[in-house]
């Protein structure tokens, strides 16, 4: 029979929701360092420099293709070696927010080329500016067609956070294997945090898709 | 409202054609779609291209808008070369500043409109005048307000695109166009993706920009009957360079080509 103790439970909520905040924390900080960052990365590959482009895409490939569980290794453990002395923090941000950065590159160049070049077409004949016409033209059209992907990706990266634990992160995941270890309780704080993600992820879904209707209504596209 | 000019009077002498290619050769690898073209629009002439599809028409007007690079020979504009500027005498390839200045001499419209789908029409014709030529917000409203009143699209300033006909969003990007006071106005066929009953509100528009205002203007279009009504002069390509041209009454009443001919009697027939 499964020995499952309610008063244990009560007791180890607190901390769980708790650590709720900090996996929430990782989540949204690492999402705003993809989001800006993974811009970059694609508007980059647009750049009419060659070399730019091969690296930026070269990068990215490489990012795409390997665990993120190994990037945050590696910032966190490797980067000392480089005089890059961070925080359980700092580099588990770093990691992570670049892991998605990537991901999140390839959802914008679909986006941005989803845009009908008589869009490019209309801009030069105006005499808009390039950067003019990337932000005021060519970004918010290319922006409903990604915001399915976005979402997808502010999911995966909230359900990634646990591996941030590796390196001390004290999320969701680090603080119920020290309960567990603790109180050599596994059951309760596993089945909690599991409860916990479901119950965060499945709403975000949900908003994600009322956001985007909200987005192309603001943008008078229907 | 001022009634202001939709242009700028010209900084060339009356002699100096408006437009002008020299020996303008383009192609795509091996394919050479314009080939070695000469043509000069004067100022506030009226050009219609007519010609068979892949005759290069689209091309010349696309040159002109900088939208396509040139292999060959040199555009003026208002006297000054387009895509290149003198130094030390020679011709090397223009800056970024001077295709800009250059740029801003022109306006096109395009087949399928391309207007900005997120912007309302004021927005639409707001956004060259206000982040381009650095207009006040009141001021490129005024501006752009006026054109829409003209275009007869004033009482839908505040729709998007998506909510405007085919002919209504033509009209939205003529504005937008004059919004910036070009000196030369490029339609390619404007209304070649219209349905045939809102085709005449849009060549309303531009038979009143002939009539009332002093633009250099080169059209591409297969409505010969509006061509002949409204034009100078007439261009027909054929294969990359002008087959023929003259008066409308001359290119339609006795054109003197045999490919001419019988380019006309298809669109004819076709009719
Ligand atoms: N980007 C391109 N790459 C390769 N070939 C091109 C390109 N653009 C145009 N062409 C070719 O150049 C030729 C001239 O094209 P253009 O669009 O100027 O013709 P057009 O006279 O406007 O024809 P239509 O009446 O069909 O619009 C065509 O043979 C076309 O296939
Ligand atoms: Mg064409």
């Amino acid at each position: 029979m499964l020995d499952w103790r309610w008063d244990f439970t009560w007791d180890i909520l607190p901390r769980l929701i708790a650590a709720t905040g900090n996996t929430l924390l990782a989540a949204g900080l690492g999402y705003a360092i993809a989001v800006v960052l993974g811009l970059v990365l694609a508007l980059a590959q647009r750049t009419p420099y060659r070399a730019v482009t091969i690296v930026v895409r070269e990068a990215v490939e490489f990012i795409r293709s390997t665990p993120l569980v190994l990037q945050i290794f590696f910032v966190f453990y490797v980067g000392p070696q480089f005089g890059l002395r961070l925080s359980p923090w700092a580099a588990g941000m770093i990691a992570i927010g670049l892991h998605y950065a990537a991901y999140l590159s390839e959802v914008y160049r679909g986006g941005l080329e989803s845009v009908p070049k008589g869009q490019w077409e209309a801009a030069t004949s105006l005499n808009l500016s390039t950067a003019r016409t990337y932000f005021r033209i060519i970004i918010p059209q290319a922006l409903p067609p990604s915001l399915a992907g976005m979402g997808n990706y502010l999911v995966g990266i909230f359900k990634d956070t646990p591996m941030l634990s590796v390196i001390g992160v004290a999320e969701l995941m680090h603080t119920a294997n020290a309960i567990g270890s603790e109180t050599y309780r596994f059951l309760e704080p596993y089945t909690l945090v599991g409860i916990i993600f479901l119950a965060l992820s499945l709403p975000t879904a949900a908003l994600i898709r009322v956001f985007e209707a909200w987005v192309r209504r603001k943008l008078g596209m229907y | 409202m001022t009634n202001e000019p939709l242009q700028e009077t010209g900084a060339a002498d009356a002699a100096t054609p408006m437009v002008s290619f020299r020996k303008v050769t383009k192609s795509y690898g091996r394919l050479v779609v314009l080939d070695s073209l000469d043509l000069d629009v004067a100022e506030g002439e009226m050009v219609s291209i007519i010609g068979p599809s892949g005759s290069g028409k689209t091309t010349v007007l696309r040159m002109l808008m900088t939208l396509e690079t040139i292999n060959g020979g040199v555009i003026y504009v208002d006297g000054q070369p387009l895509t290149h500027m003198p130094k030390g005498g020679q011709l090397v390839p223009a800056s970024d500043r001077h295709l800009r200045q250059m740029r801003s001499k022109i306006g096109m419209c395009f087949q399928h409109f391309n207007l900005f789908p997120h912007m309302t029409a004021l927005e639409n014709c707001m956004e060259g005048p206000v982040h381009v030529l650095g207009l006040s917000k009141a001021e490129a409203r005024e501006r752009s307000e006026q054109l829409l009143e003209m275009v007869g699209m004033a009482d839908k300033r505040n729709q998007h695109p998506s909510r405007l006909s085919g002919g209504q969003q033509q009209r939205v990007a003529i504005a937008r166009a004059l919004a910036m006071r070009p000196k030369v106005m490029l339609f390619d066929e404007v209304t070649s993706a219209l349905d045939p009953e809102v085709i005449g509100e849009v060549t309303n528009v531009i038979r009143k920009l002939v009539s009332e205002h002093h633009l250099t203007m080169l059209m591409v279009t297969h409505q010969m009957g509006f061509a002949k009504d409204i034009s100078d002069r007439v261009c027909f390509f054929y294969g990359g360079r002008i087959e023929e041209q003259g008066t409308p009454e001359q290119i339609f009443g006795n054109p003197r080509r045999e490919r001419t001919r019988q380019f006309l009697s298809a669109v004819k027939e076709a009719v």
